[in-house]
């Protein structure tokens, strides 16, 4: 190919979402973009792949609430295979036999938390609709480019004047609950919502998840939020399934991507981005060709970028200072199993509906909270919090007929486990995980065909995620927003001219949201205009 | 003794799983507008694995003897006369003014054994041109049960439930098999614009086959669904329904509710060639004159709906539930009215909101700009929509 040699006007490092999202945007504003992709398939952390012959498994990444959907339709990807199924129920199996479910139908869901508590059958009504404001209030801020408070350019000023103004608008009662979000503890914001244990000890499982926090950490209520900011068909707080898994998500956006003209290479890992004169001119391939672009964009996370693809001589000292300080800890890992039959749950025996929702191990608070303890001191979690689905349930094309595969979003699993990861602890971590499930559902062990574990350090060696965060860095408070990745870098700039940050370590984070890939395209293409 | 109206041939199977007892009228039967609550799990069946949809109540006529082609080449505008055995024609039929009475199917069964399904009554408009032909007209709307199995997964559980090959089965042909040795009709046709067959059987043999179908489809996502989800998936795929989208020439009470094929976007049906049809000469004027009228696809801009309600705080309340109401269309940003839609509803897949709508020709153009009424906390607003081509969603599979 010519062009192999030629020059590009936009060079994506990484084939995941975001990096194909911002190859979409350019290469639709008519720019010749290569992507760069490392693995020998696109999606990264939203890969689908076929570990054991007729079975599929999302690998990492599993369901999907949070893809904006002014990208489904800018790059019109449900004519490129993008299908997103509802999740529709949530059950939480309880030690004593019983269970808390959450349905569909709003009156169904009611009556189901009122065997609990009459009181918290009212209070879920109010605090879903209030959770649904909140996420309204915040969707123009996901949807900014941040604006730098310590800048005076006009620019800044504006977005700093948009943001004021947004938040003047807000009643006194809905700032008070978005200031309690931005502080408190998932579990506390809970306690003064709800008096069943295990409703409370499963919503905070949404404020947990991907972060090194317990349900009595301190911001964890932040995540709650980040959560509820999933926004189906106008609903917010929908969680979906993309049929043919997360990968198919990445392959339907890399379709959109080559659709408009972008080239997308597997099996081609960057090595290092070139500079001269303080300019991004290209990048070194690991095999050593070389590709030269005035743009280049990263989607690897912050490390990553700035740790190793980037001479430490090109960037000015405290900004290194900043990206190494840059908490990135991976605290879950990941468990996906092939089945012969289906998990027969103690609380709901046989097969039902609740078989095509989500499976929180959940059960009560202090579970989850002494989950966490084990990760803080540097253990795996005995009795992990578990989030399950059975993506062939929704999706039956993902095993054979009649056979199933299991997804186990385990957490914690923590990075700095001590002494780090290894097969032994690999394999402990897994019996850990078969055993918790099966004080819910015996059966498990008799259908389980094969299994894939995959620890935080699995993660990174197969995504390349640093620490195996799936959020690239974890969403605090102080890593948000105008502070993320860095203070006066969130606007997708670097230090290094003419390169880019798009993935999930920029504004506004993770989930497969898209949002940063989009972001930054269209700032790539302000600037060039 | 009889009371109120009866169920389909189905009904034993498909009551017990009608959780909200969500009932309503269609043909002169009741069925499910949906099995559970809320419907979006049916729809996405439609797309993502196979909905199965009880469509008995459509009218069938089995049109019998050596001029049964040429009693259908006379009544409806295709031209059925050169149609091969095997094949089914969509097609509409009209009044002697050229204005659409119906529209259906035509299954040519065999060269002398034609069956029309229709959304109406039409035993004696057919009595009626059959006169001095030597056919024979049977009723067959109770004594023929029919099912609808759509989406992708629906050829391989229809493959494994007759123990046939279908993949040399194209659109808009029909063969005949066995399930659990009931005779079927099967043609591979829809109203859903996605991959699909139709499955004819006597009425009185319609529950084994529902049976076969359900459990060979176990595995493969079969879904039972209803009304609201076919609603959805036939905008869609931009396809019209009788007594929402267009008034039957029958039951127009003044002439501007009629509509002529070439009104309702279905000029492709016409066959001008052929020697005679009811209202062919009509339809031949019409022709050299300029259109006055278009059917055609609109939908309206995200962005400006958003901001709309964003005025008044909240998120864009969308049609999960189509809609079947007559709203205004105006040229931008002005009052004169261009047009007016008669479905809509919001795209669970594509994400959009679509409807269908009746717009003077000149402002008909695909991308051409308009205003749709919308009411947005009870006050009437406008917002942004642009003529847009149908089918809105045309996945390779359906012709494949």
């Amino acid at each position: 190919m010519t062009r192999s040699n030629g020059r590009y006007d936009a060079i994506i490092i990484g084939g995941g979402h975001n990096g194909l999202v911002t190859a979409a945007y350019l290469a639709r504003a008519g720019k010749r973009v290569v992507v760069l992709e490392r693995r020998h398939l696109v999606g990264g952390a939203a890969v689908t792949e076929e570990i054991i012959p007729g079975f599929k498994f999302s690998v990492f990444s599993y369901v999907v609430s949070l893809l904006r959907p002014e990208i489904i339709r800018d790059l019109s990807l449900p004519s490129h295979g993008l299908e997103i199924l509802p999740l529709e129920s949530t059950v939480t199996p309880m030690f004593d036999g019983d269970y808390l479910a959450a349905w569909p139908d709003a009156d169904e869901t009611r009556r189901e938390v009122a065997r609990h508590s009459l009181k918290d059958a009212e209070a879920y009504e109010e605090y879903s609709r209030l959770m649904g404001l909140m996420a309204m209030a915040v969707k123009p801020i996901i949807s900014m480019i941040p604006p730098d408070p310590t800048s005076l350019s006009p620019r800044d000023l504006r977005g700093l004047l948009k943001v004021g103004a947004h938040f003047q608008s807000l009643s006194a009662k809905h700032f008070h609950l978005l200031y309690k979000l931005m502080t408190m503890s998932s579990a506390d914001f809970l306690d003064e919502w709800f008096e069943t244990d295990v409703l409370k000890a499963t919503k905070s499982a949404s404020g947990i998840i991907g972060t090194f926090m317990g349900p009595r950490t301190p911001g964890s209520a932040y995540v709650l939020l980040h959560h509820y900011m999933g926004e189906i068909d106008g609903a917010f707080r929908a969680w979906g399934f993309a049929r043919g898994g997360t990968g198919a998500i990445s392959e339907s956006i890399g379709r959109a991507a080559r659709s408009f003209g972008a080239e997308v290479r597997l099996e081609a890992e960057v090595s290092q981005v070139r500079t001269k004169d303080g300019r991004a001119t290209g990048v070194v391939l690991a095999n050593g060709d070389e590709l030269e672009a005035p743009v280049v964009v990263s989607s690897l996370d912050p490390k990553r970028t700035f740790l190793t693809l980037v001479s430490e001589s090109d960037l000015p000292a405290d900004f290194v200072g900043d990206v190494r300080r840059f908490k990135i800890r991976g605290s879950s890992g990941k468990v996906n199993l092939a089945l012969s039959g289906l998990p027969d749950l103690t609380c709901l025996p046989g097969v039902g509906r609740h078989l095509r929702g989500a499976i929180s191990i959940s059960p009560s608070l202090e579970y989850v909270e002494r989950a966490y303890d084990d990760a803080k001191y540097g253990a795996f979690s005995t009795r992990p919090y578990m989030d399950i689905i059975l993506p062939s349930m929704i999706d039956p094309g993902m095993a054979p007929p009649g056979k199933h595969v299991m997804s186990v979003f385990v957490q914690y699993a923590p990075s700095t486990i001590t002494g780090g990861w290894d097969n032994l602890k690999r394999d402990a971590f897994g019996n850990a995980v078969i055993d918790a499930i099966a004080q819910f559902a015996p059966n498990i062990r008799d259908i389980i065909i094969e299994k894939q574990v995959l620890t935080p350090a699995d993660i990174e060696r197969i995504t390349g995620l640093t620490e195996g965060n799936i959020f690239q860095g974890e969403l605090a408070l102080h890593q948000l927003f105008f502070l993320r990745p860095s203070p006066g870098w969130a606007q997708y700039r670097t230090p290094v001219r003419g390169l880019w940050q798009c993935g999930s370590g920029t504004h506004p984070g993770g989930g497969i949201m898209g949002a940063g890939g989009r972001l930054a395209a269209l700032e790539i293409l302000g600037a060039a205009s | 003794m009889s009371r109120g109206l009866p169920g389909t041939p189905f009904h034993p199977r498909t009551a017990p799983l009608v959780e909200g007892q969500t009932w309503r009228r269609w043909a002169g039967y009741v069925v499910a507008s949906s099995y559970e609550l809320h419907h979006d799990r049916e729809y996405h069946a439609i797309r993502s694995s196979a909905a199965l949809f009880d469509v008995s109540p459509l009218f069938k006529y089995h049109v019998r003897g050596p001029d049964a082609v040429r009693l259908l080449d006379r009544v409806v505008t295709r031209d059925v006369a050169g149609a091969k055995v095997g094949q089914v024609l969509y097609t509409p039929w009209c009044d002697a003014a050229g204005k659409v009475l119906d529209d259906g199917t035509i299954s040519v069964m065999s060269p002398d054994f034609l069956r029309l399904t229709s959304a109406e009554p039409n035993y004696r408009w057919l009595g009626e041109n059959a006169r001095g032909l030597k056919v024979s007209i049977e009723d067959a709307s109770d004594s023929v049960a029919a099912l609808a199995l759509q989406g992708p997964n629906a050829r391989t559980i229809l493959q494994d439930a007759t123990g046939t090959d279908l993949s040399s089965l194209r659109f808009f042909r029909l063969t005949n098999a066995l399930i659990r040795g009931v005779p079927a009709t099967i043609t591979r046709t829809g109203y859903t614009g996605d991959l699909g067959y139709e499955i004819w059987v006597e009425a009185q043999h319609a529950l084994p086959v529902w049976d076969a179908l359900m459990a060979a489809g176990a595995p493969h996502g079969i879904t039972p669904a209803g009304i609201l989800a076919l609603d959805v998936a036939r905008i869609e795929a931009g396809l019209l329904l009788l007594d929402v989208d267009y008034v039957p020439a029958r039951k127009a009470l003044i002439e501007q509710q009629k509509s002529s094929p070439l009104e309702l976007g279905l000029e492709w049906t016409i066959g001008f060639d052929k020697p005679s049809f009811v209202g062919h000469e009509a339809l031949v004027a019409e022709r050299a004159r300029p259109p006055e009228w278009r059917f055609v696809g609109v939908e309206v801009m995200w962005e400006p709906l958003e901001a709309l309600y964003a005025e008044v705080g909240l998120a864009p309340r969308l049609p999960t539930t189509a809609w079947r109401t007559s709203v205004p269309l105006f040229a931008p940003d002005s009052d004169r009215q261009v047009g007016y839609a008669t479905s809509g509803c919001w795209s669970p897949l594509l994400k959009r909101y679509l409807t269908l709508a009746h717009l003077e020709a000149a402002s008909a153009e695909s991308g051409a700009e308009l205003d749709m009424e919308i009411t947005v906390e009870h006050r009437r607003k406008r917002a942004r929509a642009h003529v847009r081509p149908t089918p809105f969603f045309n996945p390779e599979r359906k012709r494949a």
